[in-house]
C-alpha cells in the first residue's frame, strides 16, 4: 500500500468524521476526530492499516484535555497521529483502546495518573510512575499543578 | 497446585525505568506476573517544560545513560520537524557515527550481561573488555565516555577532526574479529543451543500487539527499523541491512543483537567513507509554534519524541517514550509458562540490564524467606550446569577459572 | 584508630545502591570490575548485601519513591562506613533538582538519620572509572 492508497483509505473509512485533516509533511499527519469517534479510527488504524501505536501523548490546555495516539505507518515511512479533545477538565473520560491493543496498556495508565483522564473499559487503571504515597488528585503533567504541597 | 507469589525487586537499577516484579509461580512453572515501575520516575517531561530549547537537548541526554545520544538525536529532529530546517550533510553523517557507536557499545555490554545471567562469567570480561576501546573512541572524538553532548538542534555541536578517522577506523578493524568470534561462540555452542532456544517465544502477533520495538520484535519476524522505514541522517546513504529472525526465543534475540553490531560497524565505515565536508549546523535559532514527532532507533528500539511549542523559549508539551517502555510488558507474553530458572534471562533478553542485587521473597505458608537476584542467577547458572552434563560435557577445559563479579556469593 | 577503623581501611567492599539514576554511573561503577580497571586486585569487590558492606556506592539524585529504601540500606549497613556520593546527581542532584518527585539531596537524607555520617563526593557526569578509585583511595586515607 501506497501513501496516498492510504490515505485514501483513511478518508473513505472516517469520512465525515475527520474534524480536520492536515499533513504538515509528507511523514506527518494530523487527523483530528471527535473523542467519540477516536476509540474507532483507532482500532481501523491498528487492524486494517498495519499502524504501530508509538505513544499517545496527553496535552492539557484551557479548554480540555488533549489527547494524541501517535501511529507509526512502517510501511509507508510516515507518522499518523489521531487527536482528539475531551472538551472538560474536570473529570475527563474517554474510552480505552486498550481493549483491543495491550500495546496500549501503560500507555493509558500513564496519561490517566499524569493528566486525570479516565480510560473507561481499561482493566487496570492502578499508578504506574508515581510513587504510593502522592495524593490523590494531583496531577503534575497539569497546567496547575504547583508542586506536591502546593 | 498451590500458587506461590514471588515478589523480585522493587528496583533494577540499570534501566532506566526500574521495575517490580510480582512473578506467580506454580510448582517452577510462571503463570502470572504483574509489573511496577516508577522507581526512576525523575518528571524529565514536566522539567522540559522549564528549560530552554537548547537545554532540553542536555536534559534528555541523561533519560538513559546508556542511550545517551538517541533521546537527543529524537529530540533535536522533532525540534527540525517544527521548524522545517535540514541540518547540513556532514552533520547528517555525524549523527549516524555516533549513533551507531553508540549500538555497538550497546549491544556489547548487553552481551556480557547476558553471559553473566547464564554463568559464562568469562563471556561478560570479555565483552566489556572489548567495550572499552569503543568508549576511548568517545572519548577522542565527543570528549566524554558517556553523554556525548553532540547533538544540537539544526546539526551537531562537535565535528569529527580528521586525525581521529584512522583511529576510529583501527579501533573498528580491531573489533570487528572480535565480533566474528562472539556470533561464532555464540551460534554453534551447543550449550547456548540448549539454553536459549526455545525459550521465553515472543511470537508475532504478540510483538505487534504489544507495539514491541527493535530487537525486541525484529528476531519475532516483526521487520521494523526507524533506520530503514523512516529514513534520516545518514541511513538512506549508506549501504546496510535489517537483521531479522523468525524465531523469537531469547537464542534470536541474542542473534539479532550480535549481527546488529557487525551490521553498525558497515555502518560507520560507510559514512567516514562517504562524509562530505561543510558546516556542521544549519543555525536554527527560534522554533516558530507547532508540534513536531522525532523517531531514533535506539540499541533498544525506537525512542519517540513529541514536542509541542508555542513559539516561546520552552516546549509547552514534551512527550518522551523510550523503547523499554514498550518491550517490557511483553514480558507478560514470553515469560507465563516458563520455568523460574528462566525468567531472569527472559527478561534479561529485552536488555533491561539488570546486574544489580534485587531482593527478593519467597512466600510459602505465610513463612517468609528472602533471596536476591543472585539467587535468580544462580538457578539460571545451575540450569546451564545441569544441561552442560546432559551434554556430556561433565568438566570443560575450556572455561576459564571464573573470573569475578560474584558479589557476595562466598 | 579504632579496630574498627582498621578493619575498615583493609579490603573494602562495597554496595551499590542505586536511587533513581540514569544508568550512567552504574554502568562506570560496573565497568571497574571487568578487565580495564579490575578494582578487584585492591580487594574492592561489590556484594550482594548492605550487611556485608563497608561503603555504600549511592548513584543518582534521590526520588520520592525510593528515599526511604535508600535510608533502610544506610541503618543496616555496619557502622563505620562510609558513603560515596558517585555522580552530580548523587552529589547535588543536578539537572534534576527542581523535579516534583525529588525526595532531597543525599548528603541531608543520611544526615538526617546518622550526623556523623561520613559521606564522600565524586562529582562528574558521569565520574570517569578512575575518579571513582581515586575517591576511594583518598577516603581511605582520609580515615
Amino acid at each position: 500500500m501506497t501513501r496516498e492508497e492510504l490515505l485514501g483509505k483513511v478518508k473513505a473509512q472516517l469520512k465525515e468524521k475527520i474534524l480536520n485533516f492536515y499533513e504538515r509533511s509528507p511523514r506527518r499527519v494530523y487527523i483530528t476526530v471527535a473523542p467519540e469517534d477516536a476509540f474507532q479510527a483507532c482500532r481501523f488504524l491498528f487492524e486494517e492499516c498495519g499502524g504501530r501505536l508509538a505513544t499517545a501523548s496527553g496535552v492539557d490546555t484551557p479548554d480540555g484535555i488533549e489527547i494524541l495516539y501517535h501511529f507509526v505507518m512502517d510501511g509507508q515511512g510516515m507518522v499518523l497521529t489521531v487527536k482528539t479533545k475531551i472538551p472538560t477538565r474536570e473529570d475527563p473520560r474517554i474510552r480505552s483502546i486498550a481493549t483491543f491493543l495491550p500495546g496500549a496498556l501503560w500507555i493509558e495508565r500513564e496519561v490517566h495518573e499524569m493528566l486525570g483522564v479516565e480510560f473507561e473499559g481499561h482493566p487496570d487503571m492502578r499508578r504506574l510512575l508515581l510513587p504510593d504515597d502522592w495524593p490523590e488528585g494531583k496531577y503534575p503533567l497539569r497546567r496547575d499543578f504547583k508542586g506536591v504541597e502546593g | 497446585m498451590k500458587r506461590t507469589m514471588i515478589p523480585l525487586g522493587p528496583y533494577h537499577p540499570l534501566l532506566e525505568e526500574a521495575e517490580f516484579f510480582q512473578l506467580y509461580v506454580e510448582g517452577e512453572t510462571v503463570v502470572d506476573m504483574d509489573l511496577r515501575i516508577g522507581y526512576q520516575h525523575r518528571a524529565i517531561e514536566k522539567l522540559s517544560e522549564n528549560l530552554h530549547f537548547d537545554q532540553v537537548t542536555f536534559l534528555v541526554e541523561r533519560i538513559c545513560g546508556i542511550c545517551s545520544t538517541s533521546h537527543p538525536i529524537a529530540y533535536v529532529q522533532a525540534l527540525e520537524d517544527i521548524a522545517g530546517v535540514e541540518p547540513p550533510e556532514r552533520a547528517k553523517y555525524i549523527r549516524s557515527i555516533v549513533g551507531e557507536l553508540e549500538r555497538i557499545h550497546s549491544h556489547l555490554l548487553w552481551f556480557g550481561l547476558a553471559g553473566h545471567f547464564i554463568g559464562y562469567n568469562t563471556v561478560f570480561m570479555w565483552a566489556w573488555k572489548y567495550r572499552e576501546p569503543v568508549l576511548d573512541i568517545f572519548e577522542r572524538i565527543t570528549g566524554n565516555r558517556n553523554h556525548y553532548a553532540v547533538m544540537k538542534p539544526g546539526g551537531v555541536r562537535r565535528d569529527i577532526h580528521p586525525d581521529d578517522v584512522p583511529e576510529l577506523l583501527r579501533m573498528l578493524d580491531e573489533l570487528e574479529p572480535k565480533v566474528k568470534m562472539f556470533v561464532d561462540v555464540a551460534l554453534d555452542d551447543p550449550v547456548l543451543h540448549a539454553r536459549l532456544k526455545g525459550v521465553g517465544v515472543l511470537t508475532r502477533e504478540d510483538a505487534i500487539r504489544y507495539c514491541a520495538l527493535g530487537p525486541t520484535a525484529r528476531p519475532s519476524g516483526v521487520a521494523i527499523d526507524v533506520r530503514k522505514d523512516h529514513p534520516y541522517a545518514a541511513y538512506d546513504k549508506v549501504d546496510w541491512d535489517i537483521v531479522v529472525m523468525e524465531e523469537g526465543d531469547v537464542f534470536a534475540k541474542a542473534a539479532v543483537r550480535l549481527l546488529e553490531i557487525l551490521e553498525s560497524i558497515k555502518i560507520v565505515r560507510g559514512c567516514l567513507e562517504k562524509m562530505p565536508e561543510g558546516p556542521i549546523d544549519a543555525g536554527l535559532e527560534e522554533v516558530p509554534p507547532g508540534e513536531g514527532i522525532g523517531h531514533h532507533e535506539a540499541p533498544r528500539g525506537e525512542v519517540f519524541h513529541y514536542v509541542r511549542s508555542d513559539g516561546g523559549n520552552s516546549p509547552v508539551r514534551h512527550k518522551v517514550r523510550a523503547p523499554s517502555y514498550m518491550n517490557i510488558p511483553t514480558f507478560k507474553a514470553t515469560c507465563i509458562g516458563q520455568s523460574v530458572a528462566d525468567v531472569a534471562l527472559i527478561t534479561a533478553s529485552v536488555d533491561p540490564c539488570y546486574c544489580c542485587t534485587e531482593r527478593m521473597m519467597v512466600v510459602r505458608d505465610g513463612k517468609g524467606r528472602t533471596m536476591g537476584w543472585n539467587e535468580l542467577v544462580r538457578l539460571s547458572k545451575e540450569k546451564t550446569e545441569r544441561i552442560k552434563r546432559e551434554l556430556g560435557m561433565e568438566e570443560p577445559n575450556w572455561d576459564l577459572p571464573e573470573v569475578s563479579f560474584r558479589r557476595g556469593e562466598r | 584508630m579504632s579496630i574498627f577503623t582498621k578493619a575498615l581501611k583493609r579490603s573494602i567492599w562495597v554496595y551499590h545502591v542505586a536511587a533513581s539514576p540514569c544508568n550512567n554511573c552504574d554502568i562506570e561503577i560496573l565497568d571497574l570490575l571487568t578487565p580495564r580497571f579490575d578494582v578487584e586486585r585492591f580487594g574492592i569487590l561489590l556484594v550482594g548485601s548492605p550487611r556485608h558492606a563497608d561503603a555504600l556506592l549511592v548513584t543518582g539524585y534521590i526520588n520520592r519513591h525510593v528515599a526511604p529504601r535508600v535510608v533502610e540500606v544506610y541503618r543496616q549497613t555496619p557502622k563505620p562506613c562510609v558513603v560515596f556520593a558517585v555522580g552530580t546527581c548523587a552529589c547535588s542532584m543536578g539537572i534534576f533538582a527542581k523535579s516534583y518527585n525529588a525526595a532531597g539531596p543525599l548528603d541531608e537524607l543520611i544526615r538526617s538519620v546518622d550526623p556523623e555520617a561520613l559521606i564522600v563526593y565524586v562529582p562528574g557526569c558521569p565520574p570517569k572509572p578512575e575518579a571513582i578509585i581515586s575517591a576511594v583511595v583518598k577516603a581511605i586515607s582520609a580515615l
